[in-house]
């Protein structure tokens, strides 16, 4: 039974649509990502999940309580790590935590020890009696992450958990977002970066300008794009019109020069490369390599949504994150 | 139980972030002495201390009530701590309640520095503490929630500065503190009696001066009166405004 559901979600803000009636739902114990660039309505999908802002129309289920009426409830249960740390500068790290615990009712004793317990787990427990506003970016991201578990929540929403961070501490986070997936918490990951959704998410939806426009595990969204068959192929020399010349000989290949010596032969079947090296053997051209190319997740995105990956991290508009409504 | 660990960890934390740093200390101590200072200098050295002192007291907790909330509250939403009592657990009057308290304990502590600075001058003993103190804490009380509807209505923290003062600077010259209300310019009175520190301070000055005007009763119930309404209104507007 889904832990989280979205029905038909509608979420407008002074005349503005962000979320244009969504529906998606989260398994127990999986990670669910929300793919989309910058102002689709992702932080907007968090907010609403989380409690910060209201729905204006369709039905939210989390926890099988339904908002708005359990939605006190459910609070208790789900915890979340916002785009941007958002501890309190002037407390140190252990305060940091045992001040969020207590926020859930949890006693001295326990919220002590769980934040020990954290600090460790995330390697900050030299870092735990420093001030907040003294930790780097990625220290303040595990940190915050940290505070988003330390109630010991069901679900946990991370919004864009590295963007902003180094490389390497990215990697730790991404590492650290598999660990707490394997010891059983249901994630919803928000990002715009396409590898990290790939790498970490079971099911991807793609959300584009408050609307969901594909939802699947990877493998169903690749196979999307996997319905064609690609082979790349780097000849010895130029000929300025072998892709005419390819589709001719062979009706059911489409060959697309990538350069003057490489070319992209497309198949609705595997691409039998014998003959195909036989012919262009006869053309005076011979075959330095040939690989099988398969499509990426960014390739079934583009395809899909028609955005570009560098369209994927513009600055957000009027909708975007300064107003809370990503 | 949950609700009251909450509670108690948000005032623990608001008054050692914020309330009991020492800038905030030494505006409790300053702006009275100040105060004093100043009438005195005004009146050729020859005030009645008993006169002035609800004066100072009333004044201290005003300013240092609706700036510090109004601050404090505008400061957490801008860097976006304040989401993260939003979106725990708690009834969201408990959670403002809690966000206030602080304001409310450091509105009476500051009261309380011109009453020890007195104490060293004037004998204080003939006073009737118990009601004195319920007056603080209703002063102190609407104070803070006056600060919480600025908080509510601005979203940057110059701009809860400036929204403060617009409402205290009229009050320290409307309220009957330094000038009496019967003198004020006939066009003016009827505005003084909407605002709560005028109850505030008549309480004050019956219990330590006896001078007040309106009576006990009606100065409590009203200036209660107050404190409920700021409070429904401002959170009438944190639930409108705050979770949009």
């Amino acid at each position: 039974m889904p832990i989280v559901e979205v029905h038909h979600l509608v979420k407008k803000y002074d005349g503005f649509t962000a979320l244009e009636g969504i529906s998606f739902h989260l398994e127990e114990g999986e990670i669910f990502g929300l793919l989309g660039p910058n102002g689709a309505g992702k932080t907007t999908t968090i907010h609403v999940l989380v409690g910060l802002a209201h729905i204006t129309s369709g039905s939210v289920t989390v926890a099988g309580f339904p908002y708005p009426e359990g939605l006190k409830q459910a609070q208790g249960l789900i915890g979340i790590v916002p785009d941007e740390s958002n501890l309190y500068e002037d407390l140190d790290g252990f305060e940091n935590l045992c001040f969020c615990a207590s926020l859930y009712g949890i006693s001295k004793k326990k919220r002590e020890s769980r934040a020990r317990e954290l600090l460790e787990q995330f390697n900050l427990t030299e870092a735990g009696r420093r001030p907040f506003k003294a930790y780097s970016k990625g220290m303040k991201r595990k940190l915050t992450i940290a505070a988003g578990i330390i109630h010991e929540p069901k679900i946990l929403f991370l919004d864009e958990p590295t963007t902003g961070i180094d490389v390497a501490a990215a990697r730790q986070i991404r590492s650290l977002i598999q660990v707490l997936h394997r010891r059983g918490l249901t994630i919803l990951l928000t990002t715009h970066y396409i590898e990290e959704a790939e790498r970490l998410c079971r099911r991807i939806a793609f959300l584009v300008k408050g609307n969901i426009v594909r939802t699947g595990t990877t493998e169903e969204l690749m196979q999307e794009a996997q319905q064609e068959h690609m082979v790349q192929l780097t000849l010895s020399a130029a000929d300025p019109d072998l892709s005419q010349k390819i589709s001719q000989a062979f009706p059911h290949i489409r060959a697309e020069a990538v350069n003057d010596r490489t070319i992209h032969c497309y198949s609705g079947q595997p691409v039998n490369m014998t003959p195909l090296v036989v012919f262009l053997d006869q053309l005076g051209l011979s075959v330095f390599e040939a690989k099988i190319i398969r499509p990426s997740l960014e390739d079934v995105f583009v395809k899909i949504t028609g955005i570009e990956r560098n369209q994927m991290t513009q600055e957000k508009g009027p909708g975007g994150k300064g107003g809370g409504k990503g | 139980m949950k609700a009251w660990v909450a509670f108690w960890n948000i005032l623990k934390k608001d008054m050692k972030t914020y309330y009991l740093k020492p800038p905030n200390i030494s505006w409790g101590i300053i702006f009275p002495l100040a105060w004093t200072l100043m009438v005195f200098v005004k009146s050729g050295w020859s005030v009645n201390l008993l006169s002035l002192l609800p004066g100072v007291m009333s004044l201290s907790i005003l300013f240092g009530t609706t700036s510090m909330l109004a601050v404090t509250i505008t400061f957490e939403r801008r860097s976006r701590s304040f989401e993260r009592l939003l979106i725990a657990p708690l009834d969201l009057n408990v959670l403002i309640l809690a966000k206030t308290s602080g304001a409310i304990l450091f509105g009476m502590i500051n009261a309380f520095f011109p009453v020890c600075l007195a104490l060293f001058l004037i004998p204080l003993s003939g006073i009737a503490w118990a009601p004195v103190l319920a007056d603080l804490f209703l002063i102190s009380a609407t104070s803070t929630f006056l600060g919480l509807f600025i908080a509510v209505s601005v979203s940057e923290v110059f701009e809860a500065q400036t929204f403060s003062n617009f409402f205290r600077f009229p009050m320290i010259f409307l309220c009957g503190l330094f000038i009496p209300v019967q003198d004020l310019p006939w066009f003016l009175r009827p505005l003084s009696y909407i605002l709560p520190l005028t109850y505030g301070a008549d309480i004050l000055k019956s219990l330590i001066a006896k001078e007040g005007r309106l009576g006990l009763p009606l100065n409590f119930l009203v200036l209660l009166f107050f404190a409920v309404l700021l409070f429904a209104f401002s959170m009438r507007n944190v639930r409108k405004k705050w979770i949009v």
